[in-house]
């Protein structure tokens, strides 16, 4: 293609990017270097229905005039990036110093709330996206195989999870796994112990929200890999059973190598997708066991009467750093891939 | 011919009731708009404010559990989106830091005549807003199951727990009581209620700077955590929407929870009317020999924009003037705990009245008081699951509010 057609196709993308993608996080990357200004106090009588006492308040006159002369804040460098509630960096050097052995180091930089969370997000985007990927595949193969009657009325059941709203989907299955739900009820009737919940303790609400995971993200491995097994090669496909290849050795050695590259295109994007886990945190009331990046920010956004701004774009440039680390040996991989082939 | 007469006897009808709708609230003209929280007594509120409209009075309303988040953008617009905002002890800090809202003093003097002085929150000399109810959390138990299991209904946490322990071993309830722990907000203003039961504050005078009693912060975590052995193993899932069908379902007897609603749990069209016969209420038991409910007292009230004409202030004002006037109030004596002149007090408001006498503590309402509250939100469910110390949980908490505090500001 002309250099010229090829811009002359782009430049819409091109300019809907900058504007709805690269400018927004630029912006939030020059927010993250803010805080508030310095709080101007004064202390006054405060009275209410319930009495009056001398209280601290803000003086809001001497602050509107600050914010007037700097609307972004105090400049505060990367000091939002290395405080307690981020990477901890004096916490963590005074943890490794204190510590008696490295499994004590380990626990304690385990409580820190960046830390914490950035476990868990690991946790479920490890383990979520090759079972996400496996399942679909199944699921798949399965589809392909069945009478063509049912296929439609199949496929369509197997989309479900992904057509809710991951919201609504994990409020479901919250009210499934509770002791009164079927689900909680059918297996505190099925390993015969009343006291067991899936939302108490902290590994079982892992598992539901890994489980949660796979259910609601396998239907588009398997949408990707069934369109792909419709364009198997006819022709490799019975020279296989012709040289007498059993059904499993056709998909190890015809199947699974044609449909590699879709497989390369899921990961990549439920790696993406599962490092901003947080709709299930919210619908399951996980925050007790689980927080994720995204949980943090959202965290910081909503949860005081006054948002911290910085603090969530920090968090938020930390994930998108987060997300380009995780891409590189995929992106790397098909880079070079096209390097081959060209 | 009955067609045309039921028709006109519903148009008249309807004729009829939109005359009675509007009042005279001897408002000439302006716009009123009211942002605030969606529960039963703020509706009854905004009902009432809203039967001021008219040819030349405008009234708008939008009430929504967001109302905390949109308050401060909306009302920073000039002019403001809304003119009215409903807030609570706490949403009315982030309007005051940015002062969004006017000094009512003027207005109080020329239409403000039935407020009583318990109804105007003063702050450095100036009224910046009107309170029109109460709120707190309270003791909420079965009159039925603890008067069969010969049970006086407790009045500390140690006759609380010795009376679930009793129920629990006589094997009526399997996890007799209940509690809003869920992570984040409730499990902070449950500590927050609990701490303040303790006689202790929570910041050095007149700064930001934590300084919460060691001893008391401990006394308060130890507390909540026994109150989950007596409790369902779900309670890490707990506020005040999944507690209520708990205690339909009758499998608690004793339970902590907000005054708001208690009038819904005995509201004829309860779905378990039995229960709701034998649901009473009291004030929120006493930490220890401390002798003061462990729970915060909480005031809901309105506030003006400062972001708008004089006119519609005028107007907002008088029309949240018949918002609570004498004749809402007698029509919606079990709505609220108002704290409005005139009111008597009904069942449903026992719980909070009882706190109120008992000489409970108010819900602080520092600048600050939002960032510790969700530090205590984030940092104090894994010492109630066990897996750390109550040391321990108060060190993350520390960290978390230092700093979210620095970030805003509060502290160097």
């Amino acid at each position: 293609m002309k250099h010229k057609t090829f811009m002359a196709f782009i430049w819409p993308s091109l300019l809907a990017m900058t504007l709805f993608i690269a400018l927004p996080i630029l912006s939030v990357g020059y927010q993250s270097l803010f805080v508030e200004h310095e709080q101007i106090l004064k202390t006054a009588e405060t009275c209410g229905p319930f009495g009056c006492n001398s209280q601290v308040s803000i003086d809001a006159e001497a602050m509107a005039k600050q914010r007037a002369e700097q609307p972004a804040g105090r400049y505060n460098g990367l000091g939002t990036y290395t405080n307690a509630s981020h990477l901890a960096f004096g916490e963590i050097s005074e943890i490794v110093a204190t510590s008696k052995d490295f499994n004590e180091i380990r626990n304690r930089i385990m409580n820190l709330p960046f830390y914490k969370a950035l476990v868990f997000t690991l946790a479920y985007t490890f383990i979520v996206t090759p079972l996400v990927i496996v399942t679909g595949f199944f699921i798949a193969i399965v589809v392909d195989s069945i009478p063509k009657l049912f296929k439609g009325p199949v496929i369509f059941f197997s989309l479900l999870p992904m057509l809710v709203t991951p919201l609504v989907g994990s409020l479901v299955l919250f009210w499934m796994i509770d002791s009164r739900g079927i689900i909680g009820a059918a297996l505190q009737a099925l390993f015969d112990d009343p006291g067991l919940s899936l939302k108490a303790s902290p590994t079982l609400t892992w598992i539901t929200l890994f489980t949660y995971g796979v259910w609601h993200n396998a239907p588009f491995a398997f949408v990707v890999f069934y369109a792909g097994l419709q364009t198997v090669p006819k022709d490799t496909m019975e020279s296989a059973m012709v040289d007498g290849a059993s059904r499993w050795e056709r998909i190890r050695f015809v199947t699974i190598p044609y449909l590699m590259p879709l497989a390369t295109f899921i990961a990549l994007m439920q790696l993406m997708d599962n490092f901003r886990v947080f709709e299930p945190i919210i619908g399951f009331s996980a925050a007790a066991s689980a927080t994720t990046l995204s949980y943090l920010i959202y965290n910081d956004l909503r949860a005081a009467e006054s948002p911290l701004f910085g603090s969530a774009a920090a968090t938020s440039m930390l994930t998108i750093l987060g997300v380009v680390i995780l891409l590189l040996p995929v992106l790397r991989r098909n880079w070079r891939e096209f390097n081959r082939k060209s | 011919m009955t067609f045309f007469i039921k028709t006109s006897v519903a148009v008249s009808a309807l004729i009829a009731s939109a005359g009675l709708a509007s009042a005279d609230c001897g408002i000439e003209s302006g716009s009123v708009r009211i942002l605030s929280n969606d529960f039963t007594a703020a509706r009854v509120v905004a009902d009432w404010a809203e039967k001021c409209a008219s040819d030349t009075v405008q009234v708008t309303r939008n009430q929504t559990q967001e109302h905390k988040n949109i308050q401060v953008p909306a009302l920073s617009t000039n002019p403001a989106k809304y003119t009215v905002a409903m807030v609570a002890s706490n949403s009315v800090v982030p309007l005051l830091n940015d002062d969004l809202i006017r000094p009512l003093d003027d207005l109080i003097a020329k239409y403000g005549q039935q407020l009583t002085d318990s109804q105007k929150i003063v702050v450095d000399g100036k009224i910046m807003a009107i309170a029109f109810m109460a709120n707190s959390q309270q003791l909420f138990y079965r009159d039925d199951i603890l008067s069969e299991n010969g049970i006086e209904p407790p009045t500390n946490y140690a006759e609380f727990f010795a009376a679930a322990s009793k129920l629990q071993e006589a094997g009526v309830l399997a996890h007799p009581v209940s509690s809003n722990l869920k992570p984040g907000w409730n499990v902070a203003a449950e500590f927050i209620n609990t701490y303040l039961g303790t006689g202790k504050d929570f910041f050095e005078p007149g700064s930001a700077k934590l300084a919460m009693d060691q001893d008391a912060a401990i006394e308060a975590l130890e507390n909540m955590k026994t109150m989950t052995d007596y409790m369902s193993a779900d309670w890490a899932t707990y506020d005040s929407n999944a507690q209520k069908p708990v205690w339909e379902a009758g499998e608690v007897a004793l339970s902590i929870g907000w005054g708001s609603i208690a009038g819904s749990y005995i509201a004829e069209d309860s779905p378990s009317p039995d229960i709701a016969a034998h649901t009473s209420f009291a004030a929120a038991p006493s930490l220890g020999d401390h002798g003061i409910p462990a729970v915060a007292l909480w005031w809901d009230g309105f506030t003006i924009a400062k972001n708008i004409s004089d006119e519609d202030a005028e107007a907002s004002f008088r029309a949240m003037m018949n918002g609570i006037s004498g004749d809402m109030l007698a029509e919606n004596q079990d709505a609220a705990v108002w704290l409005i002149d005139g009111y008597t007090p009904t069942k449903a408001s026992s719980g909070v009245l009882e706190n109120l006498k008992a000489g409970a503590r108010p819900y602080p309402m520092l600048p600050y008081m939002g960032l510790l509250h969700t530090a205590l939100g984030d940092n104090l469910n894994e010492f109630l699951q066990g897996k750390e110390s109550a040391q321990q949980a108060l060190v993350d908490v520390n960290a978390a509010y230092t700093a979210a505090a620095t970030e805003a500001g509060f502290l160097n």
